[in-house]
């Protein structure tokens, strides 16, 4: 192994990649858009977001509470509505993404028991603006409640605790594990550089094949091991800026607190870089044309990555097998330390069970990609 | 010659992709300094040779042996000593003259002291001393092959490939391509090349005539015409293609090949068959300016092998 003709062909592919800034702004800014779009798709704050009422009451106390949530800017409502039927086909033809249904007996239960029961109804179709609504909707409650309280307060003279207590009990029709965006946002991190990452890499090699380059090259003396580090290595430094994108914007733009160590995080995040840029490099060296590999890593990433990284769908509530097929997923390594990172702070030490299937993924596709790499035309 | 001072021994080639048998049993011993010429047309398997003696493609049989490097067995270590020029272009054209030399002479370990000295000389005899800094994709073709060659000469190997090296390039390049290879044949260095150029294959020491992935002929260009049956005259007229067809019959003809604006007719007997043709030729009402006899190039030794009544 020759540590100049590694470098040799890092500057080559350096001066390559610099020569065509087209695609050296998408490798730059593509990250940092996606990062913007999946991010808002998250955590944009949602204003007026449409809402229906079913006020089975239609007393004072009832049209305080829907004016709480006119009031509050988040929500608009769309349509009055009397029937639970109306409802569903309401949201059916997504005139509104929810319901606030308010009983009959609303009044005459807040009265008696201190407590109003209040129902809110969601389409969970778009998980992420209904997460949102719901934390919008329990931000509601909190000041009916308070609203409730300062009346009963003034009209006894005293102020009994846990007395007039609106009740939410929102119905999501999804999953129970609906997370904030602090839990989303280190997970798109994690898939967006999966994605971008073997992008980069896939068309490398193929791109030599296709313009007649790689004919000249293995009949030189490099060896594959040297083709491999060369090519990796500018990617690699496009990667971490990438990275260095996303993570200064999940923190920074989107507020996720980051409690870790910021070592751990460059650390294991070029260890989950490498994985990927060799991934696509493995894909690069089987593929033999531009088009075909980059498809072929959108593939292999996209939907996997997406699916089973657990970024947005847990890995705990999902079929034995398919839990098991995740343990395959790289990227969910990576969106298990990034969550850890940022909310928990932890060290290496705690992730040394991800960083440890992170290492072992780097180690088995490098080999795999040094030895696919065949000096031959046949 | 005996083998074992041989720079390149081809021993038994075969190379075949499905159903095409690019190479049969292709044997050959290249002396050290020889220029040796694969000539023969498109498909003759040319492009297919020098890949398996550059070690790139695998012979499916056969021995290679490069300055007594096995090839099959030790690949790369033979890829030390060689230099292969593919047919297509294989530089970078994104990347300038000098920055393609630089990687190339750095993949062979070339220290940088000499690599500039060895850039400078070649980059001046191939007359691509001032362009040092444009890149090779807005270079010339002739420029292309001439930095190509640069490239490949930038390490000194012991055995040089080329694989057309001066197809689609201009006159001039030529020269000064075939000035820097006879240098380079003085200094001890072995030359493989194919072409589709008959006056280049001239140019070469000793030629194999190849087609359809089999030699046909090798030997030197003198021996290659002086072995060639029969006489060669040229016929020329207003209507080369008309001459053709109409001396496709005749007799005594041996075989016909256009040349431009006149027919080259091998005769079994030029004294005789002169005065016969131009006859011929006068009642089909395509009489000729002029029928000379000729000195045969390799074109014509190539089709006296390959036409009709050829030496099979
Ligand atoms: N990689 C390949 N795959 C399939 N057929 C090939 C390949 N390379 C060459 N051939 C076939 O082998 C024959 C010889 O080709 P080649 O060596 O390129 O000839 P030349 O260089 O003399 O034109 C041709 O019929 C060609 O189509
Ligand atoms: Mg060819």
């Amino acid at each position: 192994m020759s540590l100049r003709r590694i470098l040799a062909l890092a500057f080559k592919e350096m001066l390559q990649v610099w020569r065509d800034p087209r695609s050296l702004a998408i490798a730059l800014l593509m990250p940092l858009m996606q990062m913007v779009m999946l991010g808002y798709g998250v955590s944009l704050d949602i204003r007026h977001v449409p809402l229906c009422v079913f006020d089975q009451e239609n007393s004072q106390a009832s049209r305080a509470v829907v004016e709480r949530f006119v009031a509050s800017g988040w929500f608009a409502i769309t349509a009055a509505l009397d029937s639970n039927r109306a409802v569903s086909r309401a949201m059916d033809r997504a005139s509104c993404i929810g319901a606030v249904v308010i009983p009959a007996d609303f009044s005459r239960q807040l009265a008696s028991t201190g407590t109003g029961p209040l129902q809110i109804v969601f389409d969970a179709t778009d998980t992420n603006t209904t997460n949102i609504a719901m934390g919008y909707a329990q931000g509601v409650v909190a000041l009916v409640t308070a609203d409730l309280d300062a009346r009963w307060t003034a009209a006894r003279g005293i102020r009994p605790s846990g007395v007039g207590v609106v009740d939410l009990e929102p119905e999501v029709w999804f999953n129970e594990g609906l997370e904030s965006r602090y839990f989303i946002i280190p997970g798109v991190v994690a898939v967006i550089l999966a994605l971008v990452g073997a992008q980069l890499t896939s068309l490398t090699v193929a791109r030599e094949w296709e313009r007649g380059t790689m004919e000249q090259l293995v009949s030189t003396p490099v060896t594959p091991f040297e083709v491999m580090a060369g090519k990796l290595l500018p990617y690699f430094l496009i990667g971490v800026i990438d990275a260095a994108f996303c993570l200064l914007a999940a923190i920074y733009w989107f507020g996720v607190p980051f409690r870790g160590s910021a070592g751990t995080l460059l650390l294991t995040t070029a260890l989950f870089i490498v994985v990927v840029l060799a991934i696509g490099y493995l894909i690069s060296v089987r593929v033999r044309s531009q088009l075909g590999a980059s498809q072929v890593a959108l593939l292999v990433t996209m939907l996997p990555t997406t699916l089973l990284s657990g970024y947005t769908f847990p890995i705990d509530q999902m079929p034995a097998p398919i839990r098991f097929l995740s343990l395959l997923v790289y990227p969910r390594y990576f969106v298990t330390i990034l969550r850890a990172v940022f909310l928990k702070g932890s060290g290496l030490v705690e992730l040394i069970g991800p960083v440890l299937g992170l290492v072992l993924y780097a180690v088995v596709v490098l080999w795999l990609a040094a030895r696919a790499f065949r000096k031959r035309l046949d | 010659m005996p083998q074992a001072t041989a720079a390149v021994v081809a021993d038994g080639l075969s190379r075949r992709f499905g159903p095409v048998e690019a190479v049969r049993e292709v044997s050959f011993a290249v002396a050290p300094g020889e220029i040796f010429g694969l000539v023969g047309p498109d498909g003759a398997g040319k492009t297919t040779i020098l890949r398996m003696l550059a070690g790139v493609l695998s012979p499916d049989v056969g021995e290679i042996a490069l300055d007594g490097i096995d090839v099959r067995a030790e690949p790369e270590r033979a890829k030390l000593h060689l230099s292969y020029m593919p047919q297509r272009f294989g530089l970078y054209e994104d990347m300038t003259v000098a920055e393609n030399i630089f990687f190339y002479a750095t993949l062979f370990a070339v220290p940088g002291k000499e690599r500039r000295a060895r850039s400078a000389q070649l980059l001046a005899a191939a007359g691509l001393g001032e362009f040092g800094r444009r890149l090779a994709g807005q270079l010339s073709g002739g420029m292309k092959q001439k930095l190509g060659l640069v490239c490949a000469l930038i390490h000194t190997p012991r055995v040089l490939l080329l694989d057309e090296p001066t197809t689609g390039v201009d006159p001039v390049s030529r020269r000064d391509f075939w000035a820097i290879l006879y240098g380079l044949r003085e200094s001890g260095v072995t030359i493989l090349l194919s072409t589709a150029y008959m006056d280049e294959a001239e140019r070469c020491s000793r030629l194999a005539l190849l087609h359809e992935g089999r030699i046909r002929a090798l030997d030197t260009p003198a021996r290659l015409k002086q072995a060639m049956l029969g006489a060669l005259l040229a016929v020329s007229g207003p209507d080369p293609r008309g001459l053709r067809d109409a001396l496709v019959d005749a007799p005594g003809v041996l075989g016909l090949l256009l040349m431009g604006d006149r027919v080259h007719v091998r005769v079994d007997d030029a004294a005789r068959r002169t005065p016969e043709l131009r006859a011929r030729l006068a009642s089909t009402g395509h009489a000729p300016e002029d029928i000379v006899p000729i000195e045969p190039g390799i074109e014509d030794v190539f089709v006296a092998l390959l036409g009709p009544g050829a030496p099979a």
